[in-house]
């Protein structure tokens, strides 16, 4: 038998091919490997940026090769209400849909972290609002917030009789701004509160089970066991949510497109409106620009409010 | 590991109805309302959409397809769902392949400053569109790809790239390198491993990093609108904002027939893999 299988042992591996050989060099197989995202990324990603922040600096205008203008651009917007008003919008509607989607999404997080019947079919009915396209939503609540044949007026007016007429949702300017921000809320509150949900799973039941033989209230057990656990997740969900929040761009754009009397604008869609229809290349990117600071604060922000409070635990640093 | 019932003797059962199921009807039916009315809108012939003193609103008394109709055989509708599919699926095919590479590079190669480029590509996700959109246009226009949807295939990685490869850099993790030392041992090069060994272990990590990076770039807006402008390329997000949108008199019907068809395709495609969905997200954020 092993007379028999001798032969098989001198062919059983093949010389690798020059080419496979070369493969297996650690170095090229790096490089070859990380190649086609560093390559992508470094030309749509690091150099647009770069370029954006160049442009701020020129005139360019669509069709035309700007030439360096200083501060130009910074000087004009500074003396621009319309842009400090896009600046008081995106901060306002990033703080008050922030605080909003963290509270209520908390909440249902905590909802489905309890034992209820059809509970896989309830978090997956949950995330609907979060994976279907946000433009589409969009509409659907700008036909929501129609100002005569609005839903919501039609159930205050004529089925509860609480209202003698129709709201104006997006007549006016604070409550554009409120709507906006419900909308905002409306789709931010799913990923909130399946991420809080994932962050609630990982405290160990057996803390709840001390506090509750010491004799802790449930707003004890919040307070001191729910959320020091949840403050590592809650700091990236919450950078995450105040980033995307300030760069909004796709709700506002399709229900209000800064109207009425550009009290909606926030700096994506004032960015925008100079830069592409309006062809100020230069402007768009200056405002777009003026965003950078305001993200890295953000960031930095929730990072050591937040994320400092891990390492203060005794946990790893991973 | 919670799944026990955390009901204890004094959680009675109006209590508990109370502080759970309430609020938790409550949350499902503002959650699901607009996706409510945008189907019932849909169905609903004109003369009953715009008159809610005759018809209860909530309801329709007369379904009718015309909308639909409408859409389908009246815009280039189809048109648009199909390059929205293709723009979709050929950047999720171009950013999962350099993301799986880019992944298993800094996770299993281990190479002088592996983690420097994780941290690089994780930085890379927090720069939003909002602020690229600008220069790419520049950039987009000098390429000669403005007006392409083949434009949206390459610049969608920039934003999926680093949310696959943070995703499977989670998920090789989960995988026991013994079983890559076993097979080096046996004698197998690099790139066996890789794709002998890793990638079939790794295919739930990939339909995961697959189906959020279509979701995503099925979703994607601004690129669309900034870099498309004739109306047969565009996507259908930006299709129907431009151009079913027209004049002072919005034809609702139309517009949330087609809201409705283009949220449809996700929808599907998610209750396919809604565990995949649940758990990546989930282990996503724990990484």
């Amino acid at each position: 038998m092993s007379a028999a299988a001798e032969p098989h042992w001198v062919h059983a591996r093949k010389e690798p091919t020059a080419l496979a050989r070369f493969f297996d060099n650690k170095a090229v197989l790096v490089i070859a490997c990380l190649f086609p995202a560093v390559g992508l990324l470094t030309v749509f990603l690091t150099y647009p940026l770069g370029l954006g922040v160049f442009l701020a600096f020129t005139d360019t205008t669509i069709g035309r090769r700007g030439v360096w203008v200083g501060l130009e651009n910074f000087q004009y917007l500074a003396s621009d209400p319309i842009f400090w008003g896009a600046v008081f919008y995106s901060v306002f509607y990033t703080a008050v849909a922030t605080v909003l989607k963290f509270a209520l999404g908390l909440w249902l997080a905590l909802l489905l972290n309890q034992h209820t019947p059809f509970k896989s079919l309830i978090r997956a009915i949950v995330l609907l609002p979060w994976i279907t396209p946000t433009v589409l939503t969009a509409i659907a609540f700008w036909w929501i917030y129609d100002p005569q044949f609005s839903i919501i007026s039609w159930v205050f007016v004529e089925a509860l009789g609480w209202r003698t007429e129709n709201f104006n949702f997006l007549g006016s300017e604070w409550p554009a701004r409120f709507s906006l921000i419900a909308a905002n809320v409306w789709r931010g509150i799913p990923f909130v509160a399946i991420s809080l949900l994932a962050g609630l799973q990982t405290i160990s039941p057996s803390l709840y089970e001390a506090a509750l033989l010491d004799g802790a209230t449930p707003w004890q057990r919040f307070r001191y066991i729910t959320v020091p656990m949840l403050l590592p997740i809650l700091a990236i969900v919450m950078t995450f949510s105040i980033i995307f929040t300030f760069t909004d761009f796709q709700l506002v754009y399709a229900i209000t497109r800064g109207g009425p009397v550009n009290s909606t604008h926030i700096l994506a869609t004032l960015a925008f409106q100079r830069g592409i229809p309006g062809g100020q290349l230069g402007e768009g990117a200056a405002i777009a620009v003026a965003m950078i600071p305001f993200l890295v604060a953000a960031t930095l922000f929730s990072y050591f409010a937040l994320a400092r409070r891990k390492w203060q635990q005794g946990e790893g640093n991973d | 590991m919670t799944d026990a019932p955390e009901t204890l003797a004094w959680d009675s059962k109006a209590r508990r109805a109370m502080t759970l199921y309430l609020p938790l009807c409550l949350f499902i039916f503002v959650l699901l309302f607009p996706f409510y009315w945008m189907t019932v809108t849909a169905f609903k012939p004109d003369g009953e959409l715009y008159d809610f003193a005759n018809n209860n609103p909530f309801w329709v008394n007369s379904p009718t397809l015309a909308h639909i109709n409408k859409l389908l055989f009246e815009t280039s509708y189809p048109r648009w769902l199909w390059t929205t599919m293709m723009v979709a699926f050929g950047s999720t095919f171009l950013s999962l392949f350099a993301s799986t590479l880019a992944a298993y590079a800094v996770q299993r190669l281990r190479f002088k400053g592996s983690q420097y480029v994780g941290l690089g590509i994780y930085l890379a996700y927090l720069v939003p569109p909002s602020i690229l959109f600008i220069p790419l246009a520049t950039m987009v226009v000098q390429l000669g790809l403005f007006d392409s949807p083949l434009a949206l295939i390459l610049v969608y990685p920039t934003f999926l790239i680093p949310f696959c490869t943070w995703l499977l850099i989670g998920y090789f993790k989960s995988i026991p390198y013994e079983l890559e030392e076993c097979a080096l041992i046996d004698g197998a090069t690099r790139l066996q491993i890789l794709t002998k060994i890793t990638l079939p272990l790794a295919v739930p990590g990939l339909i995961s990093a697959g189906i959020f990076a279509f979701t995503l770039s099925w979703n994607e807006f601004i690129y669309a609108l900034a870099f498309i402008q004739s109306s047969e390329n565009k996507t259908v997000p930006v299709a129907i904002l431009t151009e079913l949108v027209t004049g002072d008199v919005y034809q609702w019907g139309a517009l949330m027939a087609g809201s409705l068809l283009g949220s449809l395709p996700v929808v599907i495609f998610y209750s396919f893999f809604v565990d995949y969905y649940v758990s990546s997200l989930t282990g996503a954020v724990k990484e």
